[in-house]
């Protein structure tokens, strides 16, 4: 097994295991800090594919602002009962069957990836030659600059949406 | 490259935002509520007019590097989009709950939800197509939970918004494999490279389509994918279950439509078979599961999951007569079910709510008109001659026969039958039945408008059906 291979193999692992067991833990608390160690780990991937910039804003964004986020929301939920009440609904083991026979499904199906695309002309050499924020930053303002544009008007509406939901009183 | 001539093409929406924006203002600054809703209704006007007169200067291009096409049919269902904007102003001017609410900011997230399906029924790319469809989601999720002292409402926010947040996460699944696949997001690229490399019997890339089309189906409300529909429906303020059963729909047959035909239109026979089986379970469980409902608000949640199976059937055709046959369906269905949510508001009060069945009870004797008005749009919901309902039905027929989908046809027409049947019941108890208590009826100048309109629509279509058809026909063309 060459280097790069135990690499991705160690980070594909950890991903699926810490990812149920964030969902498995009884202690919301729990499932926050492996969620932690879960977004790191992603942050691994995208070390690996050469994209240290989306790196550097998971950590910051997911592991900084969306985990505290949720500490906020756990905050407010009384934990001594959560703890007590069942995990799951129950026909969870509906769920399981389903999503084991959708996981055999899309594993067969993506065995058969025997075909790749063209590389795009960002290739790694060109990335590195100019500097990856210079690159995301020249795409992102003129290729998908309405895509980012639409970006901002959903965090507006978010923040209108969240102001309607949560405001204490309407006159 | 971006350049001024390019973002002229955006216009239209970008009016709507700043319409949106200035809503919010206005919100602060009036002290009669109404201004803000008629300001809205200038803006409407102002952004469809600027549309026009885009289309009248012939300009037809891709903008901003093949984000975002001005063509024929992204207009018609930009029209669509409208249409259903201004008769929902109409419609909610007089609906008490959102009037002491907030109600800058509802205006508002009607017309963001608006510019996000404009912003999709436009997409020529994958990531321009998923930003719209946020956008519109993200405002119709609030929208639906806009009177958060009842339950019900906040209830439907949360369903709509998790399930909406599932089908979201497939939806780019399925981009990210037809992606992986092709190297592009564009709906052209992706066809040609589907061609080039040879892509077209890959189980990959079914599979990717699937994903395509269950996202979609859960943003039409089709079967299996249906489960939010009838309580989102029921709990939202009913204006906004108005706008959210017409422009959402319609919206997710226009990206259907573009993305079935432009980028997988090689794997014609694949799609049309899944959406084939998909129609029939849709036309099926809608008829049948509404025959059971009491409360009407949920009988025409099922109506609508009904009629997304027959609008179906002119994407199943895959034909380009297909799908003007559905996009005359998409523009008839908005006048006939606003006005059918029109008079359910209409019946609202504060003692009788107007959403049971029971409430329409001999409502003939003492309101004759309203009924009549009902019985106009119930008869259209039910596809029967000489309204528009039936014209829209007839041509997706029509075209369904002309693909070869006899049997398609045959299941259709025998499930719009047993539909005619929960239609009909409203019609009988309002005619034929004793009336329980006094029916109070509150009517209002904006709401007499919006129900002239829709009824007006529904009869000249009806009888006059060439307008329409020769319209859709000359936008499916250029």
């Amino acid at each position: 097994m060459s280097v790069p291979q135990f690499f991705f193999g160690y980070f594909a692992v950890m991903l699926i295991g810490l990812s149920i067991m964030v969902v498995t833990r009884k202690n919301p608390v729990h499932s926050v800090i492996l969620m932690l160690v879960l977004f790191v780990h992603i942050a691994g991937v995208y070390l690996f594919l050469n994209a240290e910039f989306l790196a550097a804003i998971q950590i910051i964004i997911y592991a900084g602002a969306i985990l505290v986020m949720f500490l906020f929301v756990i905050m407010l939920l009384d934990l001594k009962k959560e703890v007590t009440e069942r995990r799951f609904l129950k026909p969870w083991p509906l769920g399981l069957v389903v999503a084991g026979t959708f996981m055999v499904f899309i594993t067969a199906v993506l065995g058969k990836l025997t075909v790749f695309p063209e590389p795009g002309k960002y290739s790694i050499d060109r990335i590195q030659a100019e500097g990856m924020m210079m690159t995301i930053g020249k795409v992102l303002y003129t290729e998908y600059l309405l895509p980012f544009e639409i970006a901002s008007l959903i965090l507006l509406v978010a923040i209108i949406g969240a102001i309607v939901l949560a405001k204490k009183r309407l006159e | 490259m971006v350049n001024l001539y390019n973002i002229r093409l955006l216009s239209p929406e970008i009016i709507l935002v700043m319409v949106a924006l200035m809503l919010l203002l206005l919100d602060l600054m009036v002290r009669r509520k109404e201004i803000i809703a008629y300001a809205g209704l200038a803006g409407v006007f102002i952004s469809a007019y600027v549309n026009f007169r885009l289309v009248a200067l012939g300009w037809s291009d891709t903008s901003l590097v093949g984000m975002f096409m001005f063509d024929g049919y992204a207009n018609f269902f930009k029209l669509i989009f409208y249409i259903n904007l201004a008769l929902t102003i109409l419609i909610s001017l007089r609906y008490t709950v959102i009037e002491r609410g907030a109600l800058g900011a509802y205006y508002s997230l009607l017309f963001f939800a608006t510019a996000g399906m404009m912003l999709m029924a436009g997409a020529t790319d994958l990531i321009t197509l998923y930003m719209g469809l946020e956008l519109m989601a993200l405002s119709t999720y609030v929208l639906a939970g806009i009177i958060r002292k009842e339950l019900r409402s906040s209830e439907a926010a949360i369903k709509y918004f998790f399930l909406g947040a599932f089908s979201s996460a497939i939806l780019l699944y399925g981009i990210s494999l037809s992606y992986g696949l092709t190297g592009s997001t564009n709906l052209k690229e992706i066809a040609a490279a589907l061609y080039k490399l040879n892509l077209i019997d890959n189980p990959i890339t079914v599979l990717g389509l699937i994903f395509f089309i269950v996202a979609f189906g859960f943003k039409i409300a089709l079967v299996p994918f249906h489960m939010w529909a009838p309580d989102v429906y029921e709990g939202a303020p009913t204006p906004v279950t108005a706008f959210m059963s017409i422009g959402p729909k319609a919206a997710g047959f226009a990206v259907m439509g573009r993305v079935l035909f432009e980028a997988f239109g090689s794997l014609q026979a694949e799609w049309s078979y899944i959406l084939m089986v998909l129609a029939v379970l849709t036309m099926a469980t809608g008829s049948i599961i509404a025959l059971a409902q009491t409360n009407i608000k949920r009988m025409l949640a099922y109506s609508s999951i009904a009629h997304a199976g027959y609008a179906l059937l002119g994407i199943i055709a895959g034909t380009d007569g297909g799908l003007s046959s559905m996009m005359n369906y998409m523009f008839i269905y908005i006048f006939m079910n606003i006005g059918a949510f029109a008079i359910v508001i209409m019946l609202r009060s504060e003692g009788v709510k107007g959403e049971n069945l029971e409430d329409y009870a001999g409502l003939a004797k003492s309101h004759p008109v309203t009924s009549a008005l009902m019985l106009v749009f119930m008869f259209s919901l039910a596809g029967i001659p000489p309204t528009a309902g039936f014209i829209a039905k007839f041509y997706v027929f029509v075209e369904a026969v002309r693909a070869d989908n006899v049997t398609l046809v045959v299941i259709a027409v025998l499930f719009s039958m047993v539909s005619a049947f929960f239609y009909l019941r409203v019609v009988v108890y309002m005619y034929m039945k004793e009336p329980k208590e006094e029916a109070v009826v509150t009517t209002s100048v904006p709401m007499s408008i919006a129900l002239a309109i829709t009824t007006v629509m529904i009869l000249f279509i009806g009888v006059y059906p060439f307008y329409l058809l020769s319209f859709v026909k000359q936008s499916i063309l250029g």
